[in-house]
């Protein structure tokens, strides 16, 4: 199938009949990307389901507040939760109905863990009531600040996977004229095999999807556009192509397929040839990148006046009757998509939320579709991983170090040496071999002879050094906090000798004063002006030494608050 | 309904161990085939002997160290050990040495440091250089090529042959055999003999289609360049092993021909060609990284002539090769490539590329 895809003739006059230098990321993989099973026919609404189990967590950042209660009828488009922090989120509510409940549910994770969802008996009215926003007219003119606002309300975060609050991500790169935006990249390369959301979303909709851009030009003022494609996307292309036709600053780049052209970095380096630095953001190049999912949202918000209330996603493997993209309300419950596409078939024995590349397994068929997922692939054990009789006979062998996950690493790490390193737990040699620069990718576990799964191990070797540092936080916090402890006892019986010495200096000196000195008749003032001033010195060393305590005591307050916002932003991002 | 659950990636290439082996055996038969032509069915023996004790001892430290057979037999790794282990061996060589070879090739060299995998030496070279310390004469002795006119191994019949190997009946080994010509160059330009003299006085070397080295190095290149296309082994140690040693031959006989031999000969004499394109490829115990092969097949090429124009032995890929495997670790941990988003630097750790980015 790869074979066939990178060798198309059309495709590759694809790329030739666009006049733009393309770069080449660092290995990569092609992996069988049974687009065509699902991307045939257009998207269809999903329906309502009668149920809408919605998590109040769906976003990178804090958890949104919930604002409504059990038993409170609720309209399409309304408030479920609202904003809680800079970086979070708004959630609405998909459609008309009643909340019957609100508590622990499970939520796709491979672990089947539960979050609190707000469980919506839905009433089939799909009733707006007051709750649609009002279309913004002319965005192109519009106030910066009531499209940010709009953004913001709407709940917009990140559809690609990353779930970013988009409107935190726009307002960074609209305010840091430090780094001007100089090109926005619209990502478009699906690069995971089965997902197709994105293709048939430009297919179906490319004009929508341009009005959103625009509305994002109008934000960051880049100085061009580039949507980058996948070449096994002709129809993606031409639509979008086409829908582009009339702007000059808007311009459609067919990229070259081959799997992950979609991350973020990698798209860049393809389409600039520049590499985004380790631990920073595409922003430092004057880049930003926007999903074409998140696009079209923005252009539902603006426009339509809609909050994030559904999203495009792709039912597809051989588990599934019928392959197909549906647009379906966040909070449908994976069971509903599955009867959306004509049922199960014999071989439903996973089901992965996302691609097979870096999709995540989900126990159980009852839990939602939230904001994060793109892709339902139910399919069959046997066309996967291990389970595939092909190498079923196979089972993990030990590492030869061939070195064919090195030469298809897109972020040219040593696979090989940091499972060796991993394996014997010295995650010290693993961070010097770079291990936090690992995208995940899947790519060294596809390629591995030995069926090593080296993306477990770097998972967790990413972990065991988060836990460490966290730990070592706490330690050093807690050491701080001891010094300080410490220090202060001293202070104080330093301050109390002090005292004591002062008053006992004081006393002497009284009673030298008292005692008659009959031989020079030096002694001028009277022993109760000596006293007084003795105590106005006491008073000012006092005061003194308050003074000195309090600035050392703010300091170290400073420090411990310094360490306690890094750990939160730490744990943030 | 409930689903299994696994973790991503799902997919895997259909790449499996025994199918790079299978390239690496596919790669071994043209110049089996050569040496087989100018020596006779000994070659073949010696294959098929090792392969069968190699075999035997796999599956001895399999059942002792309690792993399953199945899927490390089917790895073909212990036939491709045994297989150039086998090509070092001159033919005739008793069935003893055969084996003690092989017992610590497979044995000692892969089993006692952990199996496929975990040997931090080429199990074929070490097998080998116990041999050629423990059993100097045997080692050397080379039967005549069929090109030399006079008694040659292929004179034997196969059952003759196999007499020789596991019975007590010898040959008369000083009438059917001779040095090789590293012995012979080396030899005579020890005794002060000019190169060209030595060339002249050789049976070997007088003409180059009669030089059974160069047409076995020859069908050896044309397995490597096999194993290149089928990316089973890339191309930096190879490159970097002739590379070196044709430089520094070549040093030396710009500045003494007389005295020293020339680059082709060093290239295409004794075990260089297969040396170059299948030991010192051996994925487990070269280095991994793309500077590090360089610098590792750079230095085998080094040592390689250090020890055959200097040292005590006619061949130096061996000890050239064991010596390397032991500065593995040192050279992949200084030379790891630049991870994306990194600051460029030729010659660094991970460590002192988080230096710099912190300086940055």
């Amino acid at each position: 199938m790869n074979a066939s895809l990178s060798t198309n003739p059309s495709t590759t006059a694809l790329r030739l009949s666009q006049n733009i230098k393309l770069y080449k990321f660092h290995g990569g993989v092609h992996p069988p990307f049974h687009k065509k099973d699902s991307n045939q026919k257009p998207i269809e609404f999903a329906g309502i389901p009668e149920r809408l189990i919605v998590p109040i967590h769906q976003h990178i950042g804090k958890t949104a507040e919930l604002v409504v209660s059990v038993g409170d009828k609720v309209k399409k488009g309304q408030l479920i939760a609202e904003k809680s922090d800079f970086i979070s989120a708004a959630i609405h509510a998909p459609t008309s109905g009643k909340i019957s409940f609100i508590g622990e549910h499970s939520i796709p994770h491979p672990s089947g863990l539960t979050e609190i969802c707000a469980v919506i008996d839905t009433d089939g009215k799909d009733d707006w009531g007051d709750y649609k926003l009002t279309p913004i007219e002319d965005p192109a003119n519009a106030d910066y600040s009531e499209l940010l606002d709009r953004i913001e309300q709407a709940g917009i975060v990140g559809l690609g996977g990353a779930v970013f609050p988009t409107a935190v991500k726009l307002a960074g790169a609209s305010q840091q004229n430090k780094n001007k935006i100089k090109t926005l990249i619209i990502n478009g390369a699906e690069c995971e095999p089965y997902i197709t959301c994105d293709d048939r979303l430009m297919q179906d909709r490319s004009a929508d999807i341009v009005k959103g851009i625009q509305v994002i030009q109008t934000l960051i003022k880049p100085e061009n556009c580039q949507i980058a494609i996948e070449d096994n996307k002709p129809e993606a292309i031409a639509a979008m192509r086409a829908a582009t036709a009339d702007f000059s600053d808007i311009e459609v780049i067919a990229i070259p397929t081959i799997y992950p052209s979609g991350g973020e970095k990698q798209l860049i380096e393809i389409l600039t040839g520049k590499e985004v630095r380790s631990g920073g953001l595409p922003i430092e190049l004057g880049l930003m990148c926007s999903n074409v999912g998140t696009t079209y949202s923005i252009y539902k918000a603006i426009y339509l006046g809609e909050p994030l209330l559904s999203r495009i996603i792709t039912v597809t493997g051989n588990g599934i009757q019928h392959p197909q993209n549906f647009e379906v309300l966040i909070g449908t419950p994976f069971s509903h998509l599955a009867q959306q596409a004509g049922g199960y078939t014999k071989m439903a024995e996973n089901l992965i939320m996302g691609g097979p590349m870096m999709g995540f397994a989900i126990p159980d068929d009852d839990v939602p579709v939230i904001k994060a997922t793109n892709c339902a692939l139910f399919i069959s054990a046997t066309s996967l991983r291990e389970s595939n009789p092909a190498f079923s006979n196979q089972p993990t062998l030990p590492c030869i170090r061939c070195g064919k996950c090195m030469e298809v690493c897109p972020v040219k790490l040593l696979p090989q040496q940091l499972y060796w390193h991993i394996r014997a737990k010295d995650f010290e040699k693993a961070e010097d071999h770079s291990l936090r620069d690992c995208i995940d990718c899947g790519c060294c576990s596809y390629v591995c002879p030995s069926h090593i799964p080296l993306v477990d191990y770097f998972r967790f070797g990413k972990s065991e050094i988060r836990e460490q540092k966290v730990a070592l936080e706490k330690a050093d916090l807690s050491r701080q906090r001891h010094e300080f402890l410490l220090y202060r006892k001293e202070r104080d019986k330093r301050e109390r000798d002090e005292k004591r010495a002062a008053h006992k200096a004081a006393l002497q000196e009284k009673k030298a004063a008292a005692k008659p000195n009959g031989a020079n008749g030096e002694q001028s003032s009277s022993p109760k002006a000596d006293a007084i001033k003795a105590a106005m010195e006491r008073a000012k060393a006092k005061k003194q030494a308050r003074t000195e305590s309090e600035q050392s005591d703010a300091k170290t307050k400073e420090t411990s608050s310094k360490t306690n916002t890094k750990a939160n932003t730490e744990e943030a991002q | 309904m409930k689903f299994k659950t696994k973790t991503s990636p799902f997919f895997n290439s259909s790449q499996n161990i025994n199918s790079v082996m299978l390239q690496v055996l596919i790669a071994l038969i043209p110049g089996t085939l050569t040496l087989m032509y100018f020596f006779g069915a000994g070659i073949f023996l010696n294959v098929i002997i090792s392969i069968v004790f190699a075999v035997s001892l796999e599956i001895f430290a399999l059942i002792i160290r309690k792993r399953p057979l199945l899927p490390f037999l089917s790895d073909l790794s212990a036939i491709v050990t045994a297989w150039l282990f086998a090509l070092t061996l001159p033919p005739l060589v008793p069935w003893w040495i055969i084996f003690v070879g092989v017992f610590f090739a497979i044995i000692v060299a892969k089993h006692l440091y952990g199996g496929l995998g975990y040997n931090p030496f080429n199990p074929a070279m070490v097998g080998f250089a116990v041999l050629i310390v423990s059993f100097p004469f045997e080692m050397s002795q080379w039967i005549h090529p069929r090109t030399f006119e006079g008694l040659g191994a292929y004179d034997f019949g196969l059952v003759e042959q196999l007499g020789f190997i596991f019975g007590d009946q010898k040959p008369a080994w000083d009438a059917i055999t001779m040095a090789t010509p590293l012995d012979e160059v080396k030899t005579g330009l020890r005794a002060g003999t000019d190169y060209g003299k030595v060339l002249e006085g050789s049976t070997y070397l007088q003409t180059f289609s009669q030089n059974t080295w160069i047409w076995s190095s020859l069908a050896f290149i044309l397995g490597g360049i096999w194993l290149l296309y089928k990316k089973v082994i890339q191309w930096q140690i190879p490159a970097a092993l002739l590379g070196t040693l044709g430089f520094i031959s070549a040093v030396f006989y710009i500045f003494s021909g007389d005295s020293f031999a020339s680059p082709l000969f060093h290239i295409t004499s004794g075990a260089t060609i297969l040396g170059a394109f299948f030991i010192a490829t051996d994925p487990v115990s070269a280095s991994t990284t793309p500077i590090g092969k360089l610098i590792y097949g750079a230095s085998i090429g080094f040592f390689i002539y250090i020890i055959r124009v200097w040292g005590n032995y006619p061949d130096a890929i061996a000890f050239a090769v064991l010596i390397m495997n032991m500065a593995v670790p040192m050279i992949d941990y200084y030379t790891q490539p630049r991870v994306f988003g990194h600051k460029p630097s030729f010659f660094s750790s991970g460590a002192t590329q988080r230096k710099q980015d912190k300086k940055s």
